[in-house]
């Protein structure tokens, strides 16, 4: 795995607001990288000095080995998937397809069969003659993702590509880009705020909040070791409660939970008894059952159910424990035609694993 | 009814204009007016079911006729065989022929022409790059620089373009031992000064509405800074620019006021001619240079449609 893109101590201020804050990575060639998180936590702004419409105040930014400063974004063999997919209004889909093998001047029998098998990659050959307006938004996202691989580039950016499309639209186009990238081999920098998205696509993630990456790794570590409060709240959805160590040994923590007492949970680096922070852990983890079934389970505690949420694969119970705090878990509704195994006011038990969940400082 | 207010509103206004060419034509006035009033009194009176937009009708009917009568009166008079442009006598096409044997018409005809197609093309070039600047890099500066010529009264830039072309110009050029007088030169630059800031204006209303990333996409896919602007923004923008250039090519083909005091003594073009002329009277040769005007702007409008539907259409 060598690096093809690395971004080093990249930052990029306006006025005296960092919207890039000394950001570090690298992305292996071939790779499907992800930058996730919320609006405005400048996602955009690092795509942008990547594919050279803008410039970092500080830090470099390589493409193979060699720095990008300087260069202009015609010269970087780099192209963007623009969120409003910027296709010329002017030109029909076969003339946007062939636009940057028209910039790299390649002879006109080459760039006829090479947008003719494009074009047919993205299913969209019959479309060739007609002009964007005419398009869905499938249709031209497709066009965009066409003429963006086309001209094989070393880097694909692509920000929020899929964020103007309707659900099912979009979760087919999340299949196809995954073979896409697959078969042509092409790094792709995909930018997106949508966790789900991140998780079902990426080889790694990088959770970006207010210009700061927060952590980077593959989905299943982000998601299941989130480092931080705002990456386990940001990923999926987690239950937080405020804990202190009581006691910290390599094979796991002892947390006092106010209301609940002691819970065990695993080792967490640097926690010292003493340490206060949250324990998080995701409802999936939690397990809920009736007051009297035997649960072999170090942490169990009662409750009553507030609330729930039927979603038709699972549903969502709110408890609220008898120490006051409140838990939500998670029951997949494995017997047909039943949406709930539990009634709003059902005494119940909760309980987990004492290596689920992960204590969090701060 | 209300449609039928509408036919007496149209006969009134027909009549109207015959009264133009008949005798009794005080008469004839009179009982139009007096149609004319009927006409909305019947509409007022109709049912609004029958037509609902009856008084959007009706006003659009006389300013289409008030519009257009007059320049149908020039064209008909141009036609007519009588030196006096009084009542209709008969058909001919006489003063066309004398028109095209007027050494001065001819002369001033070639000037207008001539200053109205450098003036506009240099300024369709310069607004239009003034037009991308002010909305690329939204400078403080330039749109008073560029708008203040349009806004400003003519008689204004009239006057400040004649002292500065008289006396400061034409001493500091002289220093360069350059000798120049008013005419064909001073009126096209003066032209040009005016005509910027509408294709300026319309360039970068063209621009506004515009998805800024369509730019960046170009060059993000390969394209130099000149080869975005030839392959993507002079073609989302060109409607824009065939706009100006045939608004800039009107207003200078008709100025007269900056024309006046910029042409100097011995140059002349067509509306300096034409106010020369119609200053002893309303020959039927006006009419006839008048049509021609009328008709090469017609032709230009129906050439902007083809070349560029969307200045038509407004979109
Ligand atoms: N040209 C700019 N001038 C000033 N502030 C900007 C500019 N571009 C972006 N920002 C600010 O930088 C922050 C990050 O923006 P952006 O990178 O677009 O976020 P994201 O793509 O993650 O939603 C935002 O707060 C935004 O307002
Ligand atoms: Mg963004």
């Amino acid at each position: 795995m060598t690096a093809i893109l690395e971004i080093r101590n990249v930052t990029r201020r306006f006025g005296d607001f960092a919207a890039v804050n000394d950001v570090s990575l690298s992305v292996a060639s071939g790779e499907f990288f992800t930058l996730l998180g919320p609006s405005g936590c400048g996602k955009t702004t690092l795509l942008r000095m990547i594919a050279g419409f803008d410039d970092p105040d500080a830090g470099e930014i390589l493409l193979g080995g060699k720095d990008l400063t300087g260069t202009a974004p015609e010269r970087r063999p780099i192209h963007t998937v623009f969120q409003s997919y910027a296709l010329f209004p002017h030109m029909t889909v076969a003339q946007n397809v062939a636009f940057p093998l028209k910039m790299a001047k390649r002879p006109a029998e080459e760039i006829d069969r090479r947008v003719r098998e494009a074009l047919e990659l993205v299913h969209l050959a019959e479309k060739r003659t007609s002009f964007p307006h005419e398009l869905s938004g499938g249709q031209k996202q497709r066009v965009a993702l066409a003429r963006g691989l086309i001209n094989r580039p070393r880097l694909l950016l692509l920000d929020e590509p899929l964020g103007a499309l309707d659900a099912k639209l979009r979760e087919e186009m999340q299949i196809e880009l995954i073979a896409m990238q697959r078969e042509l081999g092409i790094t792709f920098v995909f930018v997106t705020h949508s966790q789900p998205e991140a998780l079902a696509l990426s080889h790694r993630i990088a959770v970006m909040n207010a210009g700061r990456i927060e952590q980077m790794d593959e989905p299943s570590k982000i998601y299941g070791f989130p480092r931080n409060r705002f990456v386990a709240d940001f990923i999926g959805h987690c239950n937080m409660l405020e804990a202190r160590v009581a006691d910290a040994t390599p094979q796991g923590l002892r947390l006092e939970v106010p209301g609940l007492g002691a819970v065990a949970a695993p080792p967490a680096d640097g926690a010292r008894a003493g340490a206060s922070g949250v324990l998080a852990i995701r409802p999936e983890q939690v397990r809920i059952a009736a007051p009297d079934a035997a649960l072999d389970l170090q942490n169990r505690f009662g409750g009553k159910v507030r609330d729930f949420l039927y979603v038709g694969d699972v549903t969502t119970y709110v408890v609220d424990l008898e120490s006051g705090a409140r838990v939500e878990a998670l029951l997949a509704n494995s017997a047909p035609g039943r949406a709930k195994f539990f009634e709003v006011g059902d005494a119940v038990q909760v309980a987990w694993r004492h290596d689920a969940g992960a204590f969090l400082h701060g | 009814m209300r449609r039928a207010a509408l036919a007496i509103e149209a006969l009134a206004i027909g009549l109207l204009f015959w009264s133009f060419f008949s005798d009794a034509r005080y008469a004839l006035a009179g009982a139009a007016l007096a149609a004319l009033g009927a006409a909305a009194a019947l509409g007022a009176f109709g049912q609004r079911r029958e037509l609902p937009h009856f008084w959007l009708w009706f006003a659009s009917i006389l300013v289409y006729a008030f519009l257009y009568l007059p320049l149908a009166i020039v064209v008909i008079f141009s036609f007519n065989d009588s030196k006096l442009a009084a009542e209709w006598v008969g058909f001919t096409t006489s003063w066309y022929a004398k028109l095209l044997a007027d050494v001065d018409m001819l002369a001033a005809a070639r000037n207008s022409v001539l200053i109205a197609l450098t003036a506009s093309a240099v300024a369709t070039v310069l607004g239009t790059m003034a037009g991308i600047a002010m909305h690329r890099y939204k400078p403080r500066l330039l749109p008073f620089m560029v708008l203040t010529p349009v806004a400003m009264p003519e008689i204004l830039l009239g006057v400040s373009l004649l002292i500065f072309f008289l006396n400061t110009a034409r001493p500091a050029l002289a220093l360069f031992g350059i000798e120049f007088d008013l005419g064909v030169l001073t009126v096209i630059i003066a032209h040009i000064t005016f005509c910027i800031g509408f294709v300026a204006i319309i360039v970068r209303a063209r621009l506004a509405g515009m998805d800024e990333s369509i730019f960046e996409a170009a060059r993000d896919l390969g394209a130099t800074p000149w080869e975005t602007f030839r392959r993507v923004t002079l073609p989302l923008i060109m409607p824009g620019v065939i706009a100006g250039a045939l608004m800039a090519f009107t207003l200078s083909i008709d100025d007269f006021v900056i024309t006046f005091f910029t042409s100097g003594v011995g140059t002349k073009t067509l509306p300096l001619e034409i106010y020369t002329m119609i200053k002893v009277a309303v020959t039927p040769e006006v009419n006839a240079v008048s049509t021609l005007l009328m008709l090469l702007t017609l032709g230009m409008i129906v050439v902007a449609g083809r070349v560029a539907p969307d200045v038509l259409r407004g979109k």
